[in-house]
């Protein structure tokens, strides 16, 4: 039996993370993810997980002694968030190239300047060609799930690449919910042992790992590499099917809501998905045929599928929440309309740059993004498909 | 086990194996090959280097010149690699994942510019935390790798790529940072500057200490380097010497916190004796610099000096 709870989203990463009880976890606090190695400590002190806990100096340190930990044979985890990431940058590369499956929860928040705490993609959308898997978790029973998951699909042998489950700073981070816990014994067999190929302290085996590693072998490495992204697709479908056996709970690359019939249709990542289908809700009500596709994998991309999805709608609006500030339109936007063209659907498409720094994100402001799919529509034309909703601007 | 330069060199294989790329006559090979002679042969170690002149003239795909496991991630983040390392082995013991009645040890090197400046926050976060580990600084005294550019340990005046001795500023302007009295504040179990000398002793003997003593642990060891330095090849050694007879740098060793000087020169060199053979102190020897040597000297004689009163001041009996 599974078991019900009411947890905010940070304590059900910490949860997971208790479950998973990973070797070692290094990480430094920053707001909003601060609370889980919080939650986690408490954890190690009180003797309810075997962890080592690496109370590091800062956030490039804590990857790089996860990056240690992962090669000495360990399971490695961390937390951070904007900032924390951005230290971390370096570290990230690092992490993918020596194909460490470390596993990270990263609670989304605006990266700097000017400093601000609050919600928004622009860490995240900062490492997307970084070699990780992403996750996107629309509240917090998603973030927690999807990190059950996580080690599966990463130690995978056609993977071995690091991944990181994202989820919304503050919005669903720091509110409390109902959630379905699995049961710890379960999410042990689940999870499994880590039984690593090669490993620092394998005694039987010295290995090294980190070369410098010149022209006549990193570009093999770098196409290694980029395959076992391509990998990770079926991996992440098999891994989530067998997790909807065990818990019921299906996850897709990602989730259709109201998509068989729809005509205007948002794509979004992590909580905006929920204001979404409220609105959806209403307009299908009102005999408006609204859909929502909501990205869970970021990375790797399911372009093919993605296009196939869109293709019936009459028109698509991809919403961002970060700005690429590069005069063209958001990431999610360009990853969704390359999808389509190199997969040869033809649907006229919209941008919205929102959220930025935590800005309310409500029902009237998605309306009106569906009011404005309904125009074009209408008339058959999109002038400007950049656009922003939720900002003050000079008239 | 007591040091015998037959037995050690002869008996004890170094770890760290021939056919890497490091210039001749470079001071940072021995280091690193008699710092792993300290090793019992029964144990493990896992190395783990800073990016700098070592780790790119000895790991370039598919070659290593490391027999043991080894890590190398990037340039400022030795220490907290491997206190990661360090840390899964903590947890892998405690909970029987890895054999038992095998020991492992960690140790580090950096050059001064991974170790003094850029990944002095790592470090000093790695030794604070506390990891069974050692970290070892090969002190060259400026960024080799990428073309002898200045760091925090180039020596006052030295001409540098970007401290070049013009005709305006003649060389390094500021004066050298004393990593090694950083560590000691740190009050770790065991922290020594050493150098590579012609029989080795000092250095085996405290790598040894290092290696074996709980706790996270600190060398500086001086390690010359002849393209930045501008000597002889062939003349490793005698600088070295020269170093340790004018007390520019002086072998001691801080044991929880009490200093031992472990060499006085009977006779202190003047500091010209060390400076004339390198090319970038030439400078210094132009009519009209003699200030300069003056300074250097002045310099060197103070941390002499206190350095000799805290040994007095912790070894005190109250
Ligand atoms: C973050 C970062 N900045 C700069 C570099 C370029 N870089 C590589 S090695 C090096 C200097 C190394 O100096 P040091 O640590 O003293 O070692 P040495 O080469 O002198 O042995 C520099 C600047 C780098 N690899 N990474
Ligand atoms: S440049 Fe200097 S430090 Fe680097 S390998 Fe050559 S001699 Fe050694
Ligand atoms: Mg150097």
């Amino acid at each position: 039996m599974s078991i019900r709870e009411r947890l905010s989203g940070n304590e059900a990463a910490a949860t997971a993370m208790r479950q998973i009880n990973p070797d070692v976890v290094a990480a430094f606090p920053i707001t909003p993810s601060t609370e889980i190695p919080q939650y986690f400590s408490t954890f190690v002190s009180n003797g309810t997980v075997d962890t080592e806990f690496v109370a590091v100096e800062s956030e490039h340190s804590a990857m790089s002694a996860c990056i240690g930990a992962e090669a000495a044979g360990a399971r490695a985890m961390t937390a951070t968030s904007a900032n924390g990431l951005s230290l971390m940058w370096e570290m990230i590369y690092i992490a993918s190239s020596m194909r460490l499956p470390i596993v990270m929860s990263l609670v989304n928040r605006a990266v700097s300047g000017p400093l601000n705490i609050h919600n928004d993609h622009s860490d995240a959308m900062g490492v997307r060609d970084a070699g990780w898997i992403m996750l996107f978790s629309e509240n917090n029973q998603e973030a927690y799930d999807n990190l059950i998951m996580a080690h599966r699909i990463a130690e995978n042998k056609d993977v071995l690449l690091p991944l990181m489950v994202c989820q919304d700073g503050f919005i669903t981070s720091h509110s409390i919910e109902n959630i379905e816990l699995i049961e710890d014994e379960k999410v042990k067999e689940f999870v499994g042992k880590y039984k690593p190929e090669h490993y620092l302290l394998n005694d039987k085996e010295k290995i090294a790992m980190g070369p410098l590693d010149v022209q006549t072998y990193l570009f093999e490495h770098k196409y290694q590499q980029a395959n076992a992204m391509r990998n990770a697709k079926k991996v992440i479908a098999e891994v989530s099917e067998e997790f909807e056996k065990m818990t019921g709970r299906k996850y897709s690359f990602f989730e259709e809501y109201k998509m068989e019939d729809a005509e205007i249709v948002i794509v979004c990542m992590n909580s905006t998905a929920g204001t979404t289908k409220y609105v959806v809700d209403s307009l299908r009500e009102k005999g408006v045929k609204a859909g929502l596709l909501k990205v869970r994998m970021f990375r790797p991309f399911p372009a093919e599928e993605i296009a196939k999805a869109l293709s019936k709608a009459k028109a698509v609006a991809v919403l961002d929440k970060s700005d690429s500030v590069n005069g063209v339109g958001g990431a999610l936007y360009t990853d969704v309309t390359s999808a389509m063209y190199v997969n040869g659907v033809n649907v006229p498409m919209v941008n919205y740059i929102y959220g930025i720094g935590g800005r309310d994100t409500t029902s009237y402001d998605i309306e009106g993004v569906y009011n404005d799919l309904m125009e074009i529509v209408k008339s058959g034309k999109v002038d400007n498909p950049y656009r922003y909703f939720g900002v003050r601007r000079e008239k | 086990m007591a040091y015998n330069v037959k037995e050690i060199v002869a008996e004890k294989p170094s770890r760290f194996k021939a056919g890497h790329r490091m210039c001749a006559g470079c001071g940072a090979p021995p280091v690193a090959r008699m710092v792993l002679r300290a090793l019992k042969p029964e144990d493990n170690a896992v190395i783990c280097t800073a990016t700098g002149c070592m780790e790119v003239s000895t790991f370039i795909y598919p070659y290593s010149s490391w027999s043991d496991s080894f890590i190398h991630t990037a340039f400022e983040c030795a220490g907290a690699t491997l206190s990661g390392v360090e840390a899964a082995y903590k947890s892998l013991k405690n909970q029987g994942k890895l054999p038992d009645g095998k020991e492992t040890k960690f140790i580090a090197f950096g050059g001064d510019g991974g170790t003094y400046d850029i990944g002095i926050q790592s470090l000093s976060g790695a030794m604070e935390r506390g990891h069974d580990m050692v970290y070892v600084c090969y002190d060259n005294g400026a960024y080799m790798n990428t073309g002898i550019q200045r760091s925090s340990a180039t020596p006052h005046f030295a001409d540098t790529t970007t401290s070049p001795a013009g005709t305006k500023i003649p060389g390094k302007m500021q004066k050298r940072k004393d990593l090694t009295e950083v560590m000691a504040s740190h009050h770790l179990p065991y922290v020594a500057q050493s150098i590579a000398t012609a029989n080795f002793k000092d250095l085996y003997e405290k790598s040894e200490k290092a290696i074996y003593t709980k706790g996270a642990c600190f060398l500086n060891v001086l390690a010359p380097c002849p393209r930045g330095w501008g000597y002889p090849t062939e003349d490793l050694m005698q600088i070295n010497k020269l170093a340790v007879e004018t007390c520019y740098w002086p072998l001691y060793e801080v044991e929880n916190g009490k200093y031992k000087v472990n060499y006085k020169p009977a006779k202190k060199l003047p500091i010209e004796e060390f400076l004339k053979p390198q090319r970038r102190f030439k400078h210094l020897f132009k009519p009209g610099n003699e200030w300069m040597i003056e300074e250097f000297q002045k310099e060197v004689d103070e941390r002499w000096e206190m350095l000799l009163k805290l040994e007095e001041a912790t070894n005190r009996e109250e």
